[in-house]
């Protein structure tokens, strides 16, 4: 691999980019976290301990299941778009 | 005015903007054609995907599934839009900056193999069909109930409407048909959703009205829950799938979703990297409005079926005293009858009333004694079961959940219209992405990029709309004389899609090393897996199907997630025991993480 020579030569854009992406990836995990422990933790693994709270008319566990992950995964998806529009402008990778 | 006059108007109006949508933005290249022009707002994207993504199973079955499975259906619900988190964070925006046509686009050229891309050209055109052949039969089903034609004939109606825009407009035509289909879906599935939860519980929001309190001083889902097990049913909110059964029907629902071709297609047609982002979130929001809404039409349609079938002391009411809506849907054949202890009331509970796969079988236009439709099937020795004071006798169709909703809630006729175009809608909009899809491939990947790469863009159309009527007729011969297979393989489409593209894709963005070798290693035994344990298990052995017999107790419709696991794991094995990819294909990947270059777009 000719990391060096790609450094040597426009060294600045290659550990920039790196960076980038490197803190998109740490976005993208801390997000998919969220994701992982609303829908299959609370919706499916956890379901039967939180179905014993009762949440406005509805067992926790199985408001999460219907409704409530559908609310947080599209709200994850706007918090994404968000946070991503500011790394690119932070990079100056925007367009 | 009648129903009859309004639905014609209602459907009729809703065709003429459709066709009239194709007109004004009919493709002229192919870029036009395949992609609208690459300039489509991110909004308006969202929209159209939304559309493109609910389908007639969406629009018409899920309230009935959720209905009748209770908590095992949120599979679906979670499956179905969780995936798009996976698709906003993780594929859409560097398949955008990669800023080809299609999915075999990328895999082709991201893996350097005309193979690669073949056996993805593979894929697409067999998860297409599998999934384009629901719809034709549910544009059928919808014109047969409410337009009183043949479902042939309705079939063929459908067939004719998806050919002029599909055909003439290409992506750009059907991009804004379905901006135009999602408004028309997303009224005619909330006004009637709306008027059910307030009619019950008093509240507006279908969402809200699901945790609403009765007149009794209980919560619908707690009534429901009462409702059911004195049924002897198992309590709605209370699951009978195995956790881990769960976890993979969910997982091979999301990952699939995050891999079908004609959704992945619509995040090409927006101008940025940046765009694509909010077109997913967009997307998924719009798509939201009706899965949030669902899980209420779906609970409160069946604790009013239970209240309107056995009455208020819960004994039964009198087949002569049913609404009329009971005996319209016994005459299209979706609900049957069966006076199991000859009392002549109607009684639902759980159970087989009918023999065989318990649907009944009608004998003709015969009337038994009470009026109702005779069947040939009946199952005589239904007995009650697990304490439900009698035993069941009635069968119900999942289907009838949304579309018998406005009647059961006595709405007015206009709002029963709405719901017929809604339905086609919702279908139209879903077969005409696959039929692109299928088009696309066929013209793109096998003959521009494979067969016949000399040809001119002028016949590189002509193939792309040529592919798309040959698409259109074997899609409404599917519709026509629909293969038993259908029902069987629906698991396939999200399977395979879980099993094949999810993980070729992911790699090829996030791991640089992953080469020609090991993509193709992890496509077909994922592909190989997947496909002939669903084989196995629907056709070859379905008396084996169940949890006993199982890999791990995962059932068919899970198995795809095993498949992209095995996917992972033979690509990461097989990739590091050989070279890597070549240095400009590495080049192609550092480029594709950088939002900036995607190209530009058209103006619209």
């Amino acid at each position: 691999m000719s990391a060096e020579n790609a450094v040597s030569s426009n060294g600045g854009a290659q550990t920039r980019a790196q960076e980038y992406w490197k803190a998109n990836i740490r976005i993208i995990l801390s997000f998919m976290v969220v994701w992982f422990v609303v829908s299959y933790g609370c919706g499916i693994l956890f379901i039967d301990a939180l179905n014993q709270i009762p949440f406005f008319g509805f067992k926790l566990g199985f408001w999460f299941a219907q409704q409530g992950s559908i609310f947080v995964f599209v709200g994850l998806i706007v918090a994404y778009a968000i946070r991503m529009n500011k790394l690119d402008e932070e990079f100056d990778v925007h367009e | 005015m009648d129903l009859q006059m309004l639905t014609y108007l209602f459907v009729g109006g809703s065709f003429a903007l459709y066709i009239g949508i194709a007109i004004w933005s009919r493709a002229g290249s192919t870029k036009e054609f395949y992609v609208a022009g690459g300039g489509v707002h991110p909004l308006a994207n969202g929209a159209a995907t939304a559309a493109d993504w609910m389908s007639a199973a969406s629009f018409i079955s899920l309230a009935g599934i959720i209905s009748f499975m209770g908590s095992d259906g949120t599979g679906y619900l979670m499956g179905w839009t969780g995936g798009y988190v996976l698709l906003a964070m993780l594929l859409a925006p560097y398949l955008r900056k990669f800023g080809k046509f299609t999915v075999p686009d990328f895999v082709g050229d991201r893996y350097y193999s005309s193979a690669a891309r073949l056996v993805a050209v593979i894929c697409v055109i067999f998860i297409s069909f599998t999934y384009v052949a629901g719809q034709m039969r549910g544009v059928g089903i919808v014109f047969s109930r409410f337009l009183e034609v043949d479902v042939n004939t309705g079939v063929v109606i459908g067939m004719a409407v998806v050919f002029f825009y599909a055909v003439l407009g290409g992506m750009k035509g059907i991009t804004y048909t379905q901006v135009a289909q999602y408004c028309v879906l997303i009224f005619a599935f909330t006004v009637p959703a709306v008027f059910l939860t307030y009619q019950i519980t008093g509240h507006v929001l279908p969402q809200t009205g699901l945790g609403a309190t009765l007149d009794s001083g209980q919560s619908v889902l707690a009534t429901l829950d009462g409702l059911v097990t004195d049924l002897g049913f198992k309590e709605y909110t209370a699951g009978n799938k195995s956790t881990i059964d769960m976890f993979f029907i969910t997982a091979a629902l999301m990952c699939g979703t995050a891999g079908l071709p004609h959704v992945i297609v619509r995040f090409f047609t927006v101008p940025k990297v940046k765009d694509a982002r909010t077109s997913a979130g967009w997307a998924l929001l719009f798509i939201a409005i009706l899965y949030t809404a669902v899980p209420a039409v779906a609970a409160m349609g069946r604790v009013n079926l239970i209240n309107t079938v056995n009455g208020a002391d819960g004994s039964g009411t009198a087949y002569t005293e049913m609404p009329s809506w009971f005996k319209n849907w016994e005459n299209s054949g979706l609900i049957g009858w069966n006076d199991v202890n000859g009392d002549g009331k109607v009684q639902y509970a759980n159970g087989k009333a009918f023999t065989g796969n318990g649907k009944p079988a009608f004998d003709g236009d015969k009337r038994g004694p009470n009026g109702e439709r005779a069947v040939t099937n009946a199952n005589t020795d239904a007995k009650p079961v697990a304490g439900a004071p009698f035993a069941n006798e009635v069968y119900v169709d999942r289907d009838i959940m949304v579309l018998a909703n406005p009647e059961i809630a006595n709405l007015p006729n206009w709002v029963i219209a709405l719901v017929a175009a809604g339905g086609v809608a919702a279908a139209l909009s879903t077969a005409a992405g696959l039929l692109l899809v299928i088009s696309t491939a066929v013209s793109h990947d096998l003959l521009k990029k494979t067969f016949a790469p000399n040809i001119s863009e002028k016949q590189e159309l002509l193939a792309a709309r040529g592919a798309a009527v040959v698409a259109i007729t074997i899609a409404g011969l599917f519709g026509i004389y629909p293969p038993g297979f259908v029902a069987q393989v629906v698991a396939f489409a999200f399977g395979l899609a879980a099993a094949s593209f999810f993980p070729v894709i992911l790699m090829g963005i996030f791991y640089k090393r992953m080469n020609k070798e090991g993509a193709i290693a992890g496509m077909s035994v994922g592909l190989a897996f997947t496909f002939s344990y669903i084989v196995y298990f629907k056709f070859i052995a379905p008396g084996d199907n169940n949890a006993a017999h199982w890999i791990l107790g995962v059932s068919p419709e899970g198995i795809g997630t095993l498949g992209m696991i095995l996917n992972f794991v033979v690509s990461f094995v097989v990739s590091s025991m050989t070279p890597p990819p070549p240095e400009e294909i590495q080049h192609i990947v550092e480029d594709i993480r950088v939002p900036r270059g995607a190209g530009t777009a058209h103006a619209h």
